[in-house]
């Protein structure tokens, strides 16, 4: 009993420690990426090549004072950045880095990452209501509009890889996908059991545009717009708890990241079997900053786009081509 | 039907036309300068404030001719001269600068037949006191030969 209570609690500390170090140096991997492509160094003062920035921001945002407005619910408004953060460190629990290095292996591991995955919006909504501020309010109610929208179709691509796999253990799915770059979900080619539908990279677009806009992430931010809504649902957070809606961000990046990975890019497997002697969680970890630095290149590249391409592009685009995809994997599930 | 498939394969390209151009600035070099750490050489057609020339002496070519004072559409240039005892020319003992009506124009370095102003390629000039606008450009020469 005491040894499964110290294993929660290491569990815990690590996936706290995992998150913050992530956020902390997303951020500055972010602020650099974005310096590069813009032409500019970006930080590059505090420390060699800026690398104390994160720390000296931390500190700073942990010295101010959180100031609660006037006429804010003040029990939502302090309790939305912990329920900003809650459901990104809970899905840590159930992603397995490796075959072996896993917090809690649970069967519907896929299943709790949703749903913690759609609690996550429940903050935003929450801190924006809280706030009583009109630019935070409009920008609750179209975070909440964009979750609903994308959430279908990526429910709908994680569900073909579930009819594929048949199982909501993400182990299994991983395991699934074969031992050579050629075998994983990405890829229409080959797999084990049955064969995969042709689609299988547009189901992967899919997964990932999505994971994007479920992410708050540029080009879908509406929700934190700051040329319009100045900086949206936690425009009246200071301090820690500006700080920990800034920390869930990254931290569902990480997640939506490692997801994908699992998902469709093998997981831990190596590209080709002879390089199975390097330790599956580096290629995990490989794979899962490699599509990090896609989204933050992304961010950098595409202006915002507006509420209404946004949804249409969900109600209109994706919705329709994920059915198809669901349909025609389930169709040639049932012929071979 | 056909716009609507072609619009989503074209809308694709061009996200990835953009990625593309992204992804090719990233590895060019940077084109800032940290300002305070380092600074640009300023362009030789640069006009800052004007700026006393000196002869090999290190006196300034100025004769006191009244050109650049007269030239100022702003009554920015205020000369004073004297001829000291036995000499045929007058000496420069005074020349103020009021930089804050200055605009620039250019009309006393041009105005100057006897190349004794230039402009000077200084633009780290911010103060928060007006006094600090007001030039003496003799002093300024003073202080850059010794």
């Amino acid at each position: 009993m005491s040894l499964t209570l110290f294993n929660v609690i290491g569990a815990v500390i690590v996936a706290i420690a995992f998150v913050a170090l992530n956020a902390a140096y997303l951020v500055w991997a972010e602020r650099r990426g974005a310096g590069r492509i813009q032409r500019r160094p970006g930080p590059n003062i505090n420390g060699p090549l800026g690398l104390l920035q994160p720390p000296a921001d931390g500190l700073k945002l942990m010295a101010k004072q959180l100031i609660i407005p006037g006429g804010a619910d003040k029990v939502l408004f302090v309790a939305a950045p912990v329920l900003a953060m809650f459901p990104a460190l809970m899905s840590f629990v159930t992603i397995p880095f490796s075959e072996t290095i896993v917090a809690h292996d649970i069967n519907v591991g896929l299943l709790m990452i949703f749903a913690f995955a759609a609690s996550g919006s429940m903050a935003l909504l929450f801190a924006g209501w809280s706030s009583r501020n009109k630019y935070a309010m409009m920008s609750a109610v179209r975070s909440v509009s964009q979750a609903v929208a994308y959430e279908i179709p990526l429910l709908i691509t994680a569900i073909t890889i579930v009819m594929i796999t048949g199982s909501l253990n993400l182990i299994d799915i991983v395991n699934q996908q074969g031992p050579s770059v050629l075998h994983w979900n990405f890829l229409p080619l080959l797999g084990d059991g049955s064969p995969k539908n042709l689609l299988m990279p547009l189901s992967f677009l899919l997964f990932f545009i999505c994971t994007l806009a479920e992410t708050n992430r540029a080009p879908f931010d509406l929700g934190e717009a700051e040329s319009e809504l100045v900086a949206g649902f936690h425009i009246e957070y200071g301090s820690m708890g500006f700080g920990l809606f800034f920390m869930a961000e990254y931290a569902n990046i990480v997640i939506g990241s490692c997801l994908t990975t699992l998902l469709f890019l093998g997981g831990w497997h190596p590209p080709v079997p002879f390089l199975s002697f390097v330790p599956g969680v580096v290629w995990f970890l490989l794979k899962v900053y490699m599509l990090i630095a896609t989204v933050i290149w992304i961010r950098w590249t595409f202006p915002r786009t507006t509420i209404y391409g946004l949804l249409n592009l969900s109600w209109k685009v994706l919705i329709p081509f994920s059915l198809f995809n669901l349909l025609l994997t389930a169709g040639l599930l049932k012929v071979f | 039907m056909g716009a609507y498939f072609s619009d989503i394969f074209k809308g694709l390209w061009s996200l990835l036309v953009g990625m593309g151009i992204t992804f090719r600035e990233f590895w060019k070099p940077v084109v800032t300068v940290p300002y305070p750490y380092k600074t640009f050489t300023m362009p030789d057609r640069y006009r800052g404030h004007v700026e006393l020339i000196e002869n090999e002496e290190g006196k300034p070519n100025c004769i006191v001719c009244m050109a650049c004072q007269r030239a100022c559409p702003s009554d920015c240039i205020a000369i004073k001269g004297e001829k000291p005892e036995g000499s045929k020319k007058k000496v420069l003992t005074s020349y103020m600068l009021d930089f804050t009506k200055c605009s620039l124009c250019g009309s006393c370095v041009e105005s100057c037949k006897f190349n004794a102003l230039e402009f000077s390629k200084e633009y780290n000039l911010a103060s928060t006191r007006k006094e600090d606008f007001y030039f003496d450009l003799l002093k300024r020469l003073e202080d850059r030969n010794s």
